[in-house]
């Protein structure tokens, strides 16, 4: 079978739900007729018709809102956030209603919040957003983050299926850029598993979404120069996270090097540190350390942009100082 | 047919509009200043001509957003605010017009479309996104709406420190849909903010009709539901953009509140240069281009109503592209930003914030340029 782009298998993810399932449906500005500002869901209006992809006014609350009444009646709707940066129009929305829905309410929301996210595009500070570590704190949702065609697709559709709100934050630098051949069949990968993305024996890299292929790159390069056998760990799903996975690779490896696009402080790498810590304290032979975007937000040139956001060889830089240490 | 052209109401993509829309005849402005219109809208069209061929050379960082044929409604609006009372607009992705009136230079958009170093923002914001208090605009960011709220609390300062200054604020026919539009001016109507609010309707919001985004006839019925006056006008005649604007900004000062102003226009180009429209209808860009756009409108209104010269205009064309030329060469020229500038300017104090541990050794922050950094925050070239 032919190799597909990622933003391909999200859109092959959706179709295979929807044909399954007649309940999921979705809304989200420009989708329908346009086929969404990046294409994701092309085609799919012409294939099912005006209810089931429904374009909507510009209204984030509304889009999050009516998604969590019709999945609370049965429905199961997939929302595009045209740019993962206006989630936060939707904040309150989501991190109110609809993560305490069932816990205070006892009212499902099979729901999905999809879309584009990410940097390293000149996309500037409002076009470039990385929102997983404040949904990260908020109980009741969970997050996925693929790097790959497949997962990207396998995610897709376990969100789809999940009986909780799931966000889904797919990588717009990843788009058109990786590409794989599906797994045949219904290929469903669960959240909350992990993926080792390379296996090693002296030294963990443990990251997700984009900067998964910028830690393969540099396992690749301290291999090469360095003679160290890195293990890049994929998290895929941010919410829940995979401890064990985690663990197993600390135990194995001793040394860890956490690296995300998004910016430190109250990061996802921190709540990583500190589940290392609480579990693994005595298989550490280095800090726990970070790879992270400087805490500002995200420049518009590209020198800036470039300065501010993790490169290869801020990875493989860090890696030798975990290594030697 | 110039003369049909400037005085047959608006075509919109929804309909009609509500009421035959007025013959403008601005007579509050000079024949000067009629020309100075005519100069504003003439630089916004070729300045984004120029930024089109830049965007063709790959100089342009990012993407390219054009007001082609809404040219008269950022120019038409902004004027009507007054430079030395210290009125303040905030414009969006189509009111770079408005930006020019209120003193942005080309030179500053070409560098800012450019990403340079000694852009507006210093290479962190894109395209129009940028301001300067002290001129009278201030820069919007990308989330559609919040700026309304942001003008409202700007205008309530105006209000409770009793200056008599007034607030202009674009939203687009799609941004009316935001909860921001609707607390924003819900508050300023409240508390009868010295605000006039602008919604552009150009007809789409990204590929979306206006007849997709509102269920209501007109937008400008909207302003019924805030209790505030509301006046629709001919987007593309300046004249008749200016005069709906100058009522509204003369209520505003004299303590009339908030004033809600459709303006009907269209958007030729695509939502950014990369949009190929194909959910246009066909032949409607066409017809626009063809029938209604604004600069040929108005040439033909000056040409007709005021006794201008063919040469007169042809020389302000002229002085437009000479303008532009220069500011083309300087931007160029410009050097881009320094990478350690990006930790400079998150908070008053620290200055900058340090490099993080795998980046120790690079340099420190642009120590020097955070000492220098001017009260403006780099928003005013001179
Ligand atoms: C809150 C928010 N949601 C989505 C977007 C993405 N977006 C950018 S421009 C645009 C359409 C804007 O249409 P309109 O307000 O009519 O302005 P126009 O482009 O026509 O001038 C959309 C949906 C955004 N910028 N902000
Ligand atoms: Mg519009």
């Amino acid at each position: 079978m032919a190799e597909i782009t990622y933003l391909e298998a999200i859109r092959e993810g959706l179709i295979e739900e929807m044909e399954r399932d007649p309940a999921v449906f979705c809304l989200g500005e420009d989708i329908g007729a346009y086929g969404g500002a990046f294409k994701v869901t092309d085609g799919l209006m012409q294939r099912f018709g005006e209810n089931r992809v429904i374009d909507t006014p510009v209204s984030e609350v509304a889009i999050v809102g009516a998604a969590a009444g019709a999945a609370h009646m049965g429905m199961r709707p997939v929302c595009e956030m045209q740019f993962i940066d206006f989630i936060s129009c939707a904040y309150d929305i989501l991190t109110n209603y609809v993560a305490t829905a069932r816990y205070r309410a006892m009212l499902p929301c099979p729901m999905v919040v999809r879309g584009p996210s990410g940097g390293y595009v000149r996309g500037g500070p409002f076009h470039s957003q990385n929102p997983e570590a404040a949904f990260l704190h908020t109980p009741g949702l969970k997050i996925v983050s693929p790097a790959t065609a497949s997962d990207a697709k396998g995610l897709l559709k376990a969100a789809i299926r999940d009986d909780d709100c799931v966000l889904f934050f797919e990588h717009k630098y990843l788009y058109r850029r990786v590409k794989e051949t599906m797994p045949s069949g219904d290929h469903v990968v669960p959240i909350g598993q992990a993926r080792v993305a390379r296996e090693g024996r002296d030294l963990s890299i443990i990251t997700y979404s984009a900067t998964v292929w910028k830690a393969l790159e540099a396992a690749e390069e301290l291999e090469r120069a360095d003679g160290l056998s890195v293990e890049v760990l994929d998290l895929r799903s941010l919410s829940p996270l995979d401890d064990d996975a985690i663990i197993a690779t600390v135990r194995k490896t001793n040394r860890v090097l956490i690296v995300h696009e998004d910016t430190r402080t109250g990061g996802v790498a921190g709540e990583i540190t500190a589940r290392i810590t609480e579990r693994a304290f005595e298989w550490l032979d280095a800090p726990v350390m970070r790879v992270t975007a400087a805490d500002v937000p995200l420049p518009y040139a590209p020198q800036l942009e470039d300065y501010v956001l993790p490169q290869t060889a801020d990875i493989v830089g860090a890696a030798r100082t975990i290594a030697r240490y | 047919m110039a003369q049909r052209a400037a005085t047959r109401p608006a075509i919109t993509p929804n309909g009609s509009p509500a009421a035959p829309l007025p013959v403008a005849a601005a007579p509050a402005l000079g024949r000067a200043e009629k020309l100075e219109l005519y100069y504003f809208m003439r630089l916004t069209r070729t300045l984004e001509e120029r930024l089109v061929s830049l965007y063709r050379q790959t100089k342009v960082v990012g993407g390219l957003f054009r007001s082609l044929g809404q040219e008269a409604d950022a120019v038409g609006s902004a004027y009507a605010l007054d430079r030395t009372q210290g009125d303040i607009l905030s414009p969006l992705i189509r009111n770079l017009g408005s930006m020019l009136v209120q003193g942005a230079t080309p030179l500053e958009i070409l560098r800012q479309y450019m990403a340079k170093g000694d852009s507006p923002t210093r290479g962190r914001e894109l395209n129009i996104h940028f301001g300067d208090v002290r001129r009278g605009f201030i820069g919007q960011i990308s989330h559609l709406g919040d700026m309304v709220p942001v003008m409202a609390g700007v205008t309530l300062s105006f209000k409770v420190r009793g200056e008599r200054r007034v607030g202009l604020v674009y939203v687009g026919d799609g941004a009316t849909s935001t909860g921001a539009f609707h607390e924003g001016i819900n508050f300023a109507a409240v508390q009868r903010c010295p605000l006039v609010v602008i919604v552009e309707n150009n007809g789409y919001a990204y590929s979306t009709p206006t007849s997709r985004q509102t269920a209501a006839r007109h937008l400008v019925d909207k302003a019924a539901g805030y209790g505030v006056p509301g006046e629709q006008a001919d987007g593309n005649d300046v004249l008749a953009t200016y005069d709906v604007t100058k009522r509204a900004v003369d209520r505003a000062r004299a303590g009339g509140g908030v004033t809600l102003i459709e303006l009907i226009t269209y958007r030729r180009k695509g939502h950014a240069e990369h949009d190929n429209q194909s959910y246009v209808p066909e032949g409607e860009i066409e017809r626009w281009s063809r029938e209604n756009d604004p600069i040929d409108r108005y040439a033909a209104v000056l040409r007709d109503r005021e006794g201008v010269e063919p040469q007169e205009l042809a020389a302000i064309d002229a002085r437009v592209q000479a303008e532009i030329d220069a500011a083309t060469d300087t931007a160029d020229a410009s050097p881009p930003p320094q990478a350690l500038d990006a930790l400079v300017g998150v908070y008053a104090d620290p200055p900058a914030v340090p490099p993080l541990w795998f980046r120790e050794g690079s340099g420190a922050p642009a120590a020097a340029a955070a000492a220098e950094r001017p009260a403006g925050w780099g928003t005013y070239d001179g």
